[in-house]
């Protein structure tokens, strides 16, 4: 059973990520009205925002260790956030700065922080096979670490994710493929393009618990994480685990959405996990003064690190030669062991 | 210019070649994601849904494996189907598809099966969408034999290339930037936005075309660098120097003709790509030259992107893509 003190947190780390979402779409809409050109404003390139998915990144971290490992796809900031990311850097890295995450050179679908175990991809289901070869280290190395890929219901119906679902069944891997199912990729709404409704029956097909979490309803995705990590934790397996979220902004920034019904929208913004955590808050006796200072304590935290990351240096021009490799060129030669030619000359 | 032309962005023309080959052959189709309702993400079927429906503007699962060995397969059973990769970075994840399947098919059956089919995808970058989202790879499909591959720089070669790529027999790769193709939030150069007849015409593969005249030194390239090679002739001209800029529209097959020809006039050579240095476009084009006129070779020069994956941040990325001030560097040093 959930735990007030909990609550707060996984509230805490929601609040956060709606309001990161909500300021950097404010601060990458700068420079872009009334035209909209991809090259204006602070933030470069695209930007995938994950309001409506707060709940499914909260439930299921609140679970996860430093040791354990996620991967995230191209909307991962919520993720990121409750899985404990270096915030400050995570938004340089979103601003192109220097200090960010990856120095610059990888943005915002391409987050590491191995501090945290962290890392996403802007390749669809491309997450999944990582996180299953986590889950074979922690096998290999007997240790109770897990690992959780986060995948959008679109990419279910992808290989990469089928084929990790086989490969961390058959050995028992500790892995939890979280599925946040928000109706639509991109304009495609998911009765396009599979006849299955409920992703998590895709389980069935590899002899593996699948789990659906009909609402965005964070208390909800806790209960069914916890049996899914702790059945991971305790070796017993992989687990599928679809929530139900919602997308309450375009797919990317500049997505007019000409393709979705406006009551479809609105549905999606009217169905608040947030207001739903605050609910539950108040269930467990956290008055609204403690709500209020939880909000404003992770407004504050936002604020912060986008006052940092706009404060730091973009990296110079010559930065882009720099990172390749681990073991640059040259310095892989040094241990070449010197060959007897037998004394031919 | 004649009444029945028109200027038309590139994605215009594009859509209006796959539509008139739509209407003339119900045996054209098209998948991929997106572009049904949405039109595609870069505008590359905007509006053909609303003409032809659900069932030939096909939206696709996330299965690119699936849908591009689908295509593959349709082709073989005789039909004309369009595949879209939405970036030509999702290439790895169907690589068996294009390139063991589609690619293959035709040589290892001894021509007793065809493949006609085009995938199409978007390339590029220049708008800081970082390493999986802004390559080209004209190297990589251009490397492995069994595909024709083209790249259109403007509104006219991109409609007759088009109607040359579904009407032609074999599987052919049809590489379209998106930085091209007019579309609202990602501003065209000027350049790619041409007149286009109204009726159909087809341009032939491996006809490269002299998109400059110059007597001092021929810039070979493609794509989105027709255009900056253009800006970078205008400012070489104001210096004396007179380019000669060659857009190759198609790399398999490969037009060294025209790039020979024009070499044998300049004496120098200027290869630029929006793709990787090593073992691309650039060193194929420099040894074709090699190949038929060494002696006429006074210099060369290779403008590319450096062997680094795409990086993310705008000084970053502007450093690795050839700018036109790196062309113009690359013109003045090949004038010593």
């Amino acid at each position: 059973m959930v735990s007030a003190s909990e609550l707060q947190e996984m509230y805490a780390d929601m609040a956060t990520a709606r309001h990161y979402e909500e300021r950097l779409e404010e601060e990458y809409l700068e420079g872009k009205q009334p035209a909209f050109d991809i090259s204006a404003g602070p933030i470069p390139g695209e930007l995938h925002l994950a309001a409506g998915h707060e709940a499914s990144g909260a439930g299921v971290c609140q679970h996860l260790r430093d040791d354990d490992t996620v991967t995230a796809p191209h909307r991962p900031h919520h993720v990121a956030i409750a899985k404990g990311v270096d915030l400050k850097r995570m938004t340089a890295e979103i601003f192109g700065r220097e200090t960010g995450l990856g120095r610059g050179k990888g943005g915002h679908m391409h987050l590491f922080d191995p501090d945290v175990n962290f890392a996403c991809s802007g390749i669809i289901a491309e997450g999944c096979p990582p996180a299953v070869g986590a889950g074979l280290a922690a096998k290999k190395r007997n240790t109770d670490s897990v690992a959780v890929a986060f995948l959008g219901e679109g990419a279910i119906d992808q290989g990469a994710f089928l084929e990790s679902l086989n490969l961390a069944a058959v050995h028992d891997l500790p892995v939890v493929f979280v599925v946040e199912d928000n109706d639509w990729a991109i304009s495609m709404p998911k009765s396009r393009v599979t006849d299955v409704e409920d992703g998590s029956k895709r389980a069935d097909g590899f002899d593996l618990p699948g789990v659906r979490v009909e609402s965005d309803d964070a208390v909800a995705v806790y209960e069914a994480a916890g049996d899914a990590i702790g059945r991971a934790r305790d070796q017993n397996g992989p687990t599928l685990l679809e929530v139900q979220v919602h997308r309450r902004m375009g797919h990317f920034m500049g997505d007019a959405e000409g393709y979705r019904p406006e009551t479809d929208r609105t549905a999606a913004t009217e169905r608040d996990s947030i207001e739903r955590m605050e609910a539950h808050l108040r269930a467990h006796g956290v008055d609204d003064d403690r709500i209020d200072d939880l909000r404003s304590a992770a407004h504050d935290r936002v604020e912060e690190a986008i006052t940092w990351a706009k404060d730091q240096p973009e990296p110079a021009p010559e930065a882009a030669y720099d990172d390749v490799f681990t073991n640059p060129p040259s310095g892989v030669t040094d241990s070449e062991p010197a060959v007897d030619s037998g004394g031919a000359d | 210019m004649a009444d029945s032309q028109r200027e038309q962005t590139m994605s215009r023309a594009m859509v209006d070649a796959i539509a008139h080959e739509m209407r003339g052959n119900e045996e054209v189709f098209y998948m991929g994601e997106d572009v049904a309702d949405y039109g595609g993400i870069f505008d590359s079927t905007e509006g053909l849904r609303e003409e032809f429906g659900y069932d030939r503007i096909m939206d696709v699962p996330i299965s690119e494996t699936a849908y591009l060995g689908a295509a593959v397969g349709a082709a073989q059973a005789g039909m004309r189907p369009i595949a879209e990769l939405m970036f030509v970075d999702f290439f790895g994840v169907a690589m068996d598809q294009i390139y063991n399947q589609m690619a293959k098919n035709t040589y290892m059956s001894g021509r007793s099966v065809s493949v006609p089919m085009v995938l199409t995808a978007a390339v590029g970058g220049t708008y800081n969408d970082a390493a999986q989202h802004s390559q080209t790879l004209y190297g990589t499909f251009a490397h492995l034999p069994g595909m024709k591959v083209v790249v259109p720089s403007t509104a006219y070669d991109a409609r007759g290339l088009m109607h040359n790529a579904i009407r032609d027999d074999d599987p052919v790769v049809y590489l379209f930037h998106k930085r091209l193709m007019g579309i609202g939030w990602l501003p065209a150069p000027d350049g790619p936005k041409t007149p286009v007849p109204e009726d159909d015409y087809t341009i032939p593969f491996g006809s490269a075309d002299v998109k400059r005249e110059g007597d001092d030194v021929t810039i070979v390239t493609l794509g989105l660098h027709v255009h900056r090679a253009l800006a970078a002739a205008e400012s070489l001209a104001a210096d004396g120097i007179d380019a000669e800029v060659v857009d190759l529209r198609s790399l398999v097959p490969l037009d060294a003709e025209t790039v020979v020809e024009s070499v044998e006039k300049t004496g120098r050579l200027v290869v630029v790509d929006e793709d990787y240095r090593s073992f691309g476009v650039t060193g194929e084009i420099v040894a074709r030259v090699a190949d038929d006129a060494l002696a006429s070779l006074d210099a060369v020069e290779r403008v590319a992107v450096p062997d680094v994956p795409i990086p993310y941040a705008r000084p970053l990325e502007s450093e690795v893509i050839p700018s036109t001030d790196d062309i113009t560097a690359a013109v003045e040093r090949t004038q010593g």
